[in-house]
């Protein structure tokens, strides 16, 4: 679906991409991840179109991303974390622009309010929603055009975790659907709990991609497992057949309280990758 | 075409209820319904309040509105949206351009009612060329300005120059050969004379030079900027 070989792109002399590789397969949902000013959001921009690389080539649906014809640019849906919308007009009326400018019939917008949960809203101006619903209303303006691929930048930032858990069932319900999803994010849970891949992006660099499960079970360096015993004790047990006959004993007599293997969280690859804390730097943003 | 009706579409929706570009088309219409009709002062040139409020109205509406709507546009982040669903640039401004100089034509409308009928053809024709030329010039502030706010501060100063410019020019000589060189001190002149016959060489020449200016600095804008 996206193929991205050597992408480089420098803002003033400052390398902002540099020699990027990506490789999505249709229908799956890629996570791009890293702290603020990682080159995320110019990643996309250059994936999309929006900007030219320095070097390197994109391709979208098998064609160089410069001769994407306006058809090809109609399967592309993106919502971008900058991205308005039309304040004094209604939740109805921002999308009948969009549904005009795509050829859609008015009857699909309705659903797509429906669908994320703003059919109340509807004729409602979108200077009176709040930063969930206005998001919701981003996320509607893309779902309702049916696109293929779904650029999604930071889509969840700065939103209650009530939003966001409700942005990600509709994110897999479109991957149900058999959409692309590109995310990215600076959450890491969001990225396990949603990402079939993910990319871990620091200062223009990819330095880690794969599956969230393997890149978390190949840092596992410690390979032990802890286990908080009802007697209050706490156990580390490497992986070893005594450790496992423990186990065992353990689980027979009832006395495992909570038991984890040792695997790092995405997270603590990344600040082990990199020496960086994702979240810190978040906070710092939103400071 | 097709999306440059979307637009039109979209800004009709938009300036309801935007009640500060709405104003702006309404007031000089409004306010020159008023003076015809209620102010009567003995020796006043024949529709004194009609030429006068329509050159302001020529060099104000149309180029604050059209930089309004599309710094809103760039601050908002909602040009980028419509660029990115496969609008065209030139179908936006066609869009707007188009839209600003139909409400204002329908302004001037409003304000040739109690003009003669022999004369509105003539009148109409002026006030569109007019409008053309600072939908021209907003467009130009609209595309240089990152937000709102540049754009006020840049439409301020030259919206003043070329609205009021022909009103101080009856009142001051000196100021009336400095006005010379503006679009609406020519096309304020071609009014009082209110005939094909009276269009003069120079004028014309004048007006076309202000026109010729404008879109150059219209493409070197977007050139330079680009419509992100």
């Amino acid at each position: 679906m996206i193929r991205a070989n050597r992408i480089c792109k420098s803002f003033a002399g400052k390398e902002v991409l540099s020699g990027i590789d990506l490789d999505i397969k249709p229908g799956m949902i890629f996570g791009l991840l890293g702290p603020s000013g990682a080159g995320k959001t110019t990643l996309i921009k250059v994936i999309t179109g929006q900007l030219d690389s320095d070097s390197g080539n994109v391709s979208v649906f098998g064609k160089n991303v410069s001769d994407l014809t306006g058809t090809d640019k109609k399967q592309i849906g993106i919502m971008m974390d900058e991205h308005g919308v039309y304040e004094r007009l209604s939740c109805t009326d921002n999308l009948k622009v969009f549904a005009d400018i795509y050829g859609i019939s008015h009857s699909k917008i309705m659903p797509a309010l429906e669908e994320v949960g703003l059919k109340e809203a509807a004729g409602k101006p979108a200077m009176k929603l709040s930063k969930g619903m206005r998001a919701r209303l981003r996320l509607a303006r893309v779902f309702m055009v049916s696109p293929k691929l779904i650029f999604l930048d930071e889509p969840t930032s700065g939103l209650d975790p009530m939003t966001m858990k409700y942005i990600h069932k509709l994110i897999l319900s479109r991957k149900a659907a058999g959409c692309t999803v590109f995310l990215t994010t600076h959450n890491m849970e969001e990225a396990a709990a949603l990402c079939d891949e993910v990319a871990l992006l620091n200062e223009g660099k990819i330095v880690d991609k794969g599956n969230p499960s393997d890149i978390c079970r190949r840092y596992d360096y410690k390979r032990t497992v802890s286990i908080h015993l009802k007697t209050g004790e706490d156990l580390n047990l490497d992986y070893s057949e005594g450790s496992a006959d423990r186990i065992c004993a353990l689980l027979r007599q009832g006395m495992i309280e909570t038991i984890h293997s040792s695997e790092p969280t995405l997270e603590t690859v990344f600040i082990e990758l990199t020496g960086r804390n994702l979240e810190s730097d978040a906070e710092v943003r939103y400071a | 075409m097709h999306n440059t009706l979307v637009i039109i579409k979209k800004e009709l929706k938009d300036t309801l209820k935007n009640k500060t570009v709405l104003i702006q088309f309404l007031m000089f219409p409004v306010m020159t319904l008023i003076m015809e009709n209620a102010v009567k002062v003995p020796d006043m040139p024949e529709f004194f309040f009609t030429k006068l409020f329509s050159v302001m109205y020529m060099g104000m509406a149309p180029l604050t509105s059209v930089a309004s709507i599309i710094s809103e546009e760039k601050e908002k982040n909602t040009l980028r949206v419509l660029m990115m669903a496969n609008v065209k640039p030139w179908e936006y401004i066609a869009g707007i351009g188009f839209y600003v100089w139909a409400l204002c034509m329908a302004g001037a409308g409003i304000m040739a009612t109690g003009l003669p009928s022999s004369v509105i053809p003539f009148y109409l024709g002026i006030m569109a060329v007019g409008f053309m030329i600072s939908i021209t010039m907003g467009a130009c502030i609209g595309i240089f300005s990152a937000n709102q706010m540049t754009a006020t501060s840049l439409f301020m100063p030259v919206m003043l120059v070329f609205s009021f410019a022909p009103m101080l020019a009856m009142f001051n000589d000196k100021i009336e050969k400095v006005a010379w060189i503006f679009y609406t001190q020519q096309l304020r002149i071609l009014m009082n004379r209110m005939s094909f016959d009276g269009i003069r060489p120079e004028a014309v020449l004048t007006v076309a030079l202000n026109g010729a200016l404008a879109l150059l600095l219209f493409f070197a804008a977007f050139k330079k900027k680009g419509l992100e």
